[in-house]
């Protein structure tokens, strides 16, 4: 016997009781009640000055469906959907490379992955600033190669803010796809090659099956925080980019509508919780790779 | 050896409803090195944990120099085990290992160091005190592992299959070494393996377990010549199982007898020839239908299968045994 | 098989390109001119501009004192729930452990959405303490799921030999468990440290009129018009990213080569 057994019935294990307490408590407390309490809430009035009317009312849910907010749902799953799909082109290969490279690289890519990662993401935006403002460095660029004779302007449009999104979901991807690349057992492809396989058709048919468990998982880590990154809409799309994130933040500080935000943010939940149902269907795991 | 120093007394054990030890009784004497013997399984393992406060047993007492330690957590029972799989500290070099029963009892640091070297010497690893746990062998993580249960002088020792990780001829070394280090400490141990050559070479005494039952306490030579069950009979060495007129004995095969001799009265017909544990093994049928496996020297003779042959046995080496083999005509 | 060159062009293009706004933000912060179209000359002026920022560096300080807070909570009760989780089987548990994931999986604003709505019910005042309430819940299940996976693959038998050899529960805690956990709780924290000091939407949602924390305060000075300085700030934190690397390599390679002393040595 290598592995030891540890009883159920033995006297000494309920000493554990104690060491579960504190995580009982605080995620009931300040997790499961709060999201229950926002459910409530969507389903509360508004009162007429500051707070909440305690009466019941289904018209925050009715207002959801008015055109104007369906679009602004509309708008940030499209963005969503478009930023995952580059998100997901640009990190799979990535991550795959990376996985092939050799130990001490292998580190190195690692760090330069996490490097930016750490600084602040802001920050990061703010170079891209530089970069599409008028006149800015991209201009600069093109126009001494002559690739363009005005300035183009990229900054506050739709391809900017696509471009923001994917630069800070990269990371995520990539780590899913790499994790899960690396386990990819290398006699597999020698085998289907050995049976007469393309290089191409042996990548399809065994390496990218095996690993698309990491692509799912890396899709849905940069599918749900997407669909809230309003900030990065706000500072690379200026005004004309509405997310429902910045709908719901208006709300709350704006208009003073709790109940609206909470109705605003519940359909937003349970959007997102389709979508991670969704993925464990497909994948049949239960907890997501990509979290290490 | 001494006075009796532990007994366990109707010691009963299921895990998920399946009974695992079924009343084990057992007294074992100060100094003396005795092993318990089964197939995966029979308990032993489980037997040997509650004795060290691993487990706690359903029913039945433990006791350890006249005292009931049935109840007592492990870490305040003078009783320290060698596990199988060593369980060395990893983040620990091997002194720091072995000297960590005496850092807990607070003994003074300039003690330690010095038994620890005792300890190492002990084991023939007196170099090794700065090495990691990962840098070891496994005969010598092995070896670590007893330095770190004996450094206590412990009123037992348990030994949970310590050879097993390790390959044939560093097993057969190590159990004359551990042999003589329990005769140097004096230490009572109480040995597992499923290995009765293991067993026989080491052991004062064999507790031979079966599902749960102590089917056999004896010596070496009781458990071998004397079988008392047919489980044990064929456990230990192979022995033939025979029926006759509703009684069972048993018959180890390097006691029947075959060309000539005059015991040799039964016929029977040779079935096939094979070559085992390090003998050639001739496979007979009796007129009866019951089989009978003889062994000799050597990897080959001049029967054939299908040949008529006269065989017998003395009588004295047919030993009369329960029946409580479920799979009988062994071959 | 022959080596090709092309996955390498990729990676590397790809990385030059994630790494461009960051080098122009450190470039730019030399520039003496506040507009990134004109290069006026290096200068150092925003950088004394940025510490004279009495402002910036007060959100700094509390950015860091909320990390660490938050942190620090997210070690006692993941690392607790961690351990107490690992010895028994409920359905209870594999539920409550559920729900403590939920705020890393749940879109940031709902998460700030919802803290706003129960704290002003609770009625707790708005400042550190709901900060520091709000990251725990998203710092925890970063130690939580780390700390778990190393226990799932703990060999028990050391337990049980430290038991044997007389220690008592805390101490086979303090001498076995902790030492291998220690790992997985600093690549929990290392994360969860992050996130929390980057944290913008949560803490727009749940801060007070009086506390800022950095990312918060750097978002409204974007909103109302760029200042060079936050170049300036860029490239410090930068700055002192690669040297707190620096720092875990050389300890790093210290250890190392005290174990390959001692090895080697006898």
């Amino acid at each position: 016997m290598t592995k030891t057994k540890i009883t159920s019935n033995s006297r000494r294990r309920s000493g554990n009781v104690g060491l579960m307490i504190p995580m009982y408590v605080f995620t009931i407390l300040f997790v499961a009640l709060p999201i229950l309490y926002l459910f409530l809430l969507s389903f509360l009035q508004r009162a007429q000055v500051w707070g909440v009317d305690f009466t019941f009312t289904l018209d925050n849910y009715k207002r959801i469906l008015e055109p104007l907010y369906l679009d602004t749902f509309w708008q940030s799953l499209k963005l969503a959907f478009t930023a995952t799909f580059f998100v997901a082109l640009i990190g799979y290969p990535y991550g795959y490379f990376m996985a092939k490279m050799n130990a001490v690289w292998k580190r190195r890519m690692l760090l330069l992955i996490m490097i930016p990662f750490w600084t602040s993401a802001l920050i990061r935006l703010y170079g891209w600033i530089i970069v599409f403002r008028s006149n800015g460095v991209l201009d600069k660029i093109l126009m001494g190669l002559h690739l363009t004779k005005q300035p183009l302007k990229l900054l506050y449009t739709y391809p900017a803010v696509v471009v923001g999104m994917v630069y800070s979901l990269l990371p995520f991807m990539i780590l899913a796809v790499y994790s899960s690349a690396e386990k990819l057992d290398a006699s597999l492809v020698e085998a289907s090659r050995d049976l007469g396989a393309s290089a191409w058709k042996a990548f399809w048919t065994v390496s990218f099956r095996l690993t698309l468990p990491g692509l799912l998982s890396g899709v849905v880590l940069s599918f749900i925080p997407s669909m809230g990154l309003f900030f990065i809409a706000d500072i690379l799309g200026g005004n004309k980019i509405v997310l429902v994130g910045s709908v719901i933040q208006e709300q709350i500080t704006k208009g003073r509508n709790q109940p609206f935000a909470a109705a605003l943010s519940a359909v937003l939940m349970i959007l997102t919780s389709v979508m991670i149902r969704l993925y464990r269907k497909i994948t049949g795991t239960s907890q997501l790779e990509g979290m290490m | 050896m001494g006075e009796s120093i532990l007994q366990l007394r109707q010691i009963r054990k299921s895990f998920d409803n399946t009974e695992v030890l079924k009343g084990i009784d057992l007294e074992v004497a100060q100094g003396e090195f005795i092993t318990l013997l089964g197939a995966s399984g029979c308990g032993k393992t489980t037997t040997l944990r509650i004795i060290a406060g691993l487990e706690l047993p359903d029913a039945g007492q433990v006791i350890l120099e006249g005292q009931d330690i049935t109840n007592r957590e492990p870490n305040k029972r003078d009783v320290n085990t060698v596990f199988q799989n060593y369980a060395l500290f990893p983040h620990m070099n091997v002194s720091d290992n072995v000297g960590y029963g005496l850092k807990i009892r607070k003994v003074p640091k300039a003690e330690i160091e010095r038994k620890v070297e005792q300890a190492l010497r002990l084991v023939q690893l007196e170099e090794y005190g700065k090495r990691m746990p990962d840098q070891l062998s496994g005969g010598q993580k092995q070896r670590i592992a007893i330095a770190r249960a004996v450094i206590n002088e412990p009123k037992v020792l348990l030994l949970d299959e310590p050879l097993g990780a390790l390959d044939l001829k560093l097993r057969r070394q190590m159990q004359l070494e551990l042999k003589r280090l329990q005769k140097r400490l004096g230490i009572t141990f109480i040995y597992i393996t499923h290995d009765q050559e293991e067993a026989i070479n080491m052991s004062d005494r064999i507790g031979v377990m079966h599902e749960g039952i102590l089917e056999q306490l004896g010596t070496p030579n009781e458990v071998y010549y004397q079988p008392q069950t047919s489980y044990v009979a064929d456990f230990v060495g192979n022995a033939n199982i025979l029926h006759k007129n509703g009684e069972t004995f048993a018959i180890r095969s390097e006691n029947i007898l075959m060309n000539g001799e005059t015991v040799c009265t039964r016929e029977a017909v040779v079935v096939e020839k094979s070559f085992a544990g390090g003998q050639l093994r001739i496979l007979f049928r009796l007129p009866d239908g019951q089989t009978l496996t003889a062994s000799r020297y050597g990897i080959d003779n001049d029967l054939q299968p299908g040949q008529k042959v006269k065989i017998g046995w003395d009588a004295k080496d047919a030993v009369k045994v329960i029946d409580n083999d479920k799979d009988e005509n062994h071959k | 098989m022959k080596k090709k060159k092309w996955p390498f062009v990729y990676v590397a293009l790809i990385t030059v390109l994630t790494y461009i706004p960051i080098l122009l933000t450190v470039v730019y912060s030399f520039n003496a001119s506040k507009l990134t179209s004109v290069w006026e000359g290096f200068s150092l002026k925003w950088y004394r501009e940025l510490f004279r920022d009495r402002d910036l560096g007060e959100a700094l300080i509390n950015s860091l004192i909320l990390a660490v807070l938050s942190c620090a909570f997210a070690v006692l009760i993941g690392t607790s729930g961690a351990l107490g989780m690992s010895r028994r089987k409920r359905k209870l548990d594999d539920a409550v452990a559920y729900v403590s994931t939920l705020p890393i999986m749940i879109p940031e604003i709902i998460l700030g959405m919802v803290f706003l709505s129960v704290f002003s019910l609770m009625g707790l005042p708005f400042g550190m303490v709901t900060l520091v309430i709000a990251h725990t819940t998203f710092c925890v299940p970063y130690v939580f799921t780390m700390v778990r996976a190393r226990l799932v693959g703990m060999d028990r038998s050391l337990e049980e030999a430290a038991l044997d050899l007389g220690a008592t529960k805390w101490q086979v805690f303090r001498d076995v468990i902790l030492p291998q956990i220690l790992p997985a709780i600093l690549s929990g924290v290392l994360l969860a440290f992050a996130m929390s000091f980057d944290d913008v939407v949560i803490s727009i949602f749940v801060t007070g009129p009086k506390v800022n924390t950095l990312p918060v305060k750097i978002y409204t000075k974007l909103k109302t018009g760029v200042t060079p300085e936050i170049n300036a700030l860029a490239t410090v934190m930068l700055f002192v990213i690669l040297l707190c690397l620096a720092g875990a390599y050389v300890l790093g390679r210290k250890s190392q080569t005290a174990v390959e002393k001692a090895a080697g040595g006898k």
